[in-house]
């Protein structure tokens, strides 16, 4: 006798397995069941609602990703007339057509969506910790200065894009009415590919501030004073103050706001695709407007857009994993 | 313990009850089109999609609606106005799923050959909706077909033309407006020169005012019939170079994320002699500082002529169609047919100043009417764009290039050849060349 065949005795033998067996899946679950059910049924309403709008989308995408699908080849109920889906699958081959560089617009839109998120989050960052540090002290209407720099978080983004589209409107804008009163020649703000760039990271910054500006704020405000006393006893300059107490005090604030803020800037459509409007080379394109290019414009092409998404999300997740790893083994 | 069982079947229920709206499917039409029944004997509700300007003519196919409803006491129509830009979305979405989607949409011209490529909208052949087609201007009705059969009805209709200021002409020493490409730069260089701060024209970077300069040489983005993508042909690229002539001779500078407005707001204001405009825009011009009490300063004629020597310029306008899924679809033809009427177009024309699309509509009280009057004539060079179901994708790629080659960015040929590439990946089975 085997240990095969005492493991997998035949059906119907009442052979008793000379040992207890090790409990089966089925039985590991049924005995969680009892014993849990109660808490299964506590959680259920949290785990359909994620099924629902994240699981069965995710998942739905990343089918539509392998496939062909595009509008003319899905399925369609026109009332009483249903015709059926007659794309098929097609393997990694739309990833293939992106990775590869084959359909010739990823790796420029990624290149300019990777320049895009690091000039933002930088930028913002160092200006919303100035701002954090010059809110931070003691001065006289303080409330005030705190409440006005947080105004451009409380306007909707797409009024504030707009209002910028005016001010750097090339005739009528108040910019170049301001520097053409001083003599100065106008200039077409959003005239070039570049100039476009700039003018977005620009607004990009001004909308992200408020949001480093407070979480930073919040950050400096849970620093114990004691610490920088302690520092100024030793003797310590200010630049040593904030390279040796603010910078690694502020550390767990900081890894959030940036991961956060990262992943938003990677993903911000309406900047671009309000403050430019349509008449554009493309170049200006980050992968989000790309996709959406794809899926809304004409006949969408569901597949393609399900591809990019599925690779944005990809990065995404690659970065993250990347960042808190970086991170832990920074602290450790 | 029962309790919870039936949690985690609902749960289930929920899921499966998601997935099945994917639904499998079987390829069964229904029958369509039954023996035209008796008008009066129709009834229900239908909704109708209207993409009129909710403001300025929207009342005038609401007061329409009022009198369809008088006529046909059992058809009750439930109206709504969708925003111009986003409606293709809107009803493509609901179309596609069956929920949601109106009976009858006003639709772009150009957005034909595509919802009846996807089958959303009916053929109308042989249906109440069209009646009189004899009445119908040969270009708006050129419009609705779509692989030898009729997909909409036409209601309104544009084209393009040249608009221009008359008392700069006047000061210029201009008699005429452009014939010809090379006039209008010729007349800019003139106007620049007697009446200063005043530019000839600005020119829209949108691609589709491009058609005027394309159509003038011959050329077009695709031809369907040679199974051949032409934006690269020597006819186009004699077409874009031209523009970039203009571009570069006679335009205002051009603030490319707010073009529209800025050429609406320099032409109105007397900065800008000349426009290609369509029929649409003359309301904006006649609020503006050059234009407002001075009716008569604003001149009409064709667009300038392309070396082949002739004007031409895009049909545009709506038609209406009817959404192949309707449940009502003989209330819904009925509805189409009577917004389509002369007396419903003339109401149209009276009341909002757009061109009807039935000869017998344009009266001597619609011809009063001076934006009408004035593109009537211009209405003979207006010509219908190829009709692809991929029209709108084409869109992209050609207005990318168009800009670069504007900027300087890449060569007039180099430019279309990109666009041609793209057309290619976009037009299955097209050769390149």
């Amino acid at each position: 006798m085997t240990t095969a065949t005492m493991d997998e005795p035949a059906p119907g033998t009442a052979a008793r397995p000379p040992r207890e067996p090790r409990p089966g899946l089925t039985s590991t679950i049924r005995r969680s069941w009892d014993r849990h059910w109660y808490a299964w049924a506590m959680v259920a309403p949290v785990v359909i609602v994620l099924a629902v709008l994240v699981f069965y989308p995710l998942g739905y995408g990343t089918y539509l990703s392998l496939t062909n699908a595009n509008e003319t080849n899905v399925a369609k109920d026109i009332g009483p007339v249903h015709i059926g889906a007659s794309y098929h699958w097609v393997g990694l081959h739309n990833y293939w057509q992106v990775l590869s560089g084959k359909d010739g617009d990823f790796y420029p839109r990624l290149e300019w969506t990777i320049v895009w998120t690091v000039c933002c989050v930088a930028i913002t960052y160092a200006i919303g910790l100035a701002m954090a540090m010059l809110l931070n002290r003691k001065v006289r209407f303080r409330l005030f200065y705190r409440l006005c720099l947080i105004l451009p978080w409380a306007v909707p983004a797409f009024i504030g894009v707009f209002a910028w589209r005016l001010m750097l409107n090339s005739q009528y804008g108040v910019f170049n009415d301001i520097i053409t009163s001083f003599g100065l020649p106008a200039q077409d703000w959003l005239g070039t590919p570049l100039s476009q760039k700039i003018a977005v990271i620009m607004v990009n910054i001004w909308v992200g501030v408020p949001f480093m500006m407070v979480a930073l704020l919040g950050g400096l405000q849970s620093i114990p004073g004691e610490l920088y006393e302690a520092a100024e006893m030793d003797g310590a300059s200010p630049w040593q103050r904030f390279a040796n107490v603010t910078v690694p005090g502020l550390r767990p604030v900081t890894s959030t706001v940036v991961l956060l803020s990262t992943v938003w800037t990677f993903n911000m459509f309406a900047i671009i695709y309000l403050l430019l409007g349509n008449n554009t080379t493309g170049d200006t394109d980050i992968l989000v407007t790309y996709a959406y290019e794809k899926a809304f414009t004409g006949v969408s092409d569901y597949s393609g857009a399900a591809t990019y998404g599925i690779v944005i999300l990809l990065i995404l997740v690659a970065f993250s994993t990347f960042y808190r790893r970086q991170l832990k083994s920074e602290q450790a | 313990m029962r309790r919870g069982i039936s949690a985690v079947a609902m749960a289930a229920a929920i899921v499966l009850g998601v997935t099945a709206c994917g639904g499998s499917g079987s390829d069964d039409k229904s029958d369509k089109g039954t023996a035209a029944k008796d008008p009066a004997a129709v009834s229900g509700t239908i909704t109708y999609w209207d993409t009129s300007d909710a403001k300025n003519e929207a009342p005038t196919y609401q007061a329409l609606i009022k009198d369809f409803e008088a006529k046909y006491p059992n058809i009750k129509v439930n109206y709504q106005n969708v925003d111009f830009t986003t409606v293709e979305q809107k009803f493509k979405a609901a179309a596609q799923s069956g929920k949601g989607a109106p009976d009858v949409v006003r639709t772009d011209v150009g957005l034909i050959p595509e919802y009846a490529s996807l089958h959303y909208i009916a053929p109308l052949d042989g249906t109440a909706a069209l009646s009189d087609t004899q009445d119908f201007v040969a270009g708006p009705m050129n419009t609705t077909k779509y692989e030898g059969k009729t997909y909409g009805v036409p209601s309104v209709t544009d084209t393009l033309g040249l608009l221009y200021n008359k008392d700069i002409f006047a000061k210029a020493g201009i008699t005429a407006p452009p014939a010809t490409w090379d006039e209008l730069i010729a007349d800019s260089a003139t106007i620049k020169a007697k009446v200063p701060g005043v530019a000839g024209t600005y020119v829209n970077p949108d691609s589709y005012f491009l058609f005027p300069l394309l159509f003038g040489e011959g050329a077009d983005l695709a031809d369907p019939a040679g199974k051949k993508v032409t934006i690269n042909s020597p006819e186009a690229v004699k077409a874009v170079t031209e523009a970039k002539k203009v571009y570069d001779t006679s335009s205002l500078k051009v603030d490319f994320a707010s073009a529209y407005d800025n050429m609406q707001t320099s032409f109105k204001t007397g900065k800008v002699a000349m426009l290609i405009q369509g029929p649409w825009s003359v309301g904006d011009d006649l609020t503006g500082s050059a234009f407002q009490g001075k009716e008569a300063n604003l001149g009409y004629a064709p667009v300038p002529a392309g070396s082949t020597g002739k004007a031409l310029a895009p049909t545009g306008g709506h038609d209406l169609a009817v959404y192949q899924g309707s449940k009502n679809l003989d209330a819904a033809y009925l509805f189409t047919q009577f917004m389509t009427s002369s007396a419903s177009q003339q109401q149209i024309a009276l009341k909002n100043g757009t061109l009807p699309t039935r000869t017998s509509a344009y009266t001597a009280e619609v011809l009063k009417n001076q934006t009408i009057a004035g593109f009537k004539p211009i209405m003979d060079t207006a010509r219908p764009r190829v009709a692809l179901p991929q029209v709108g994708s084409l869109f992209t790629p050609l207005q990318q290039e168009y800009i670069k080659i504007l900027q300087g960015k890449s060569s007039v040929k180099d430019g279309l050849d990109a666009a041609a590439k793209e057309f290619g990946k976009l037009l299955p089975g097209y050769t390149v060349q």
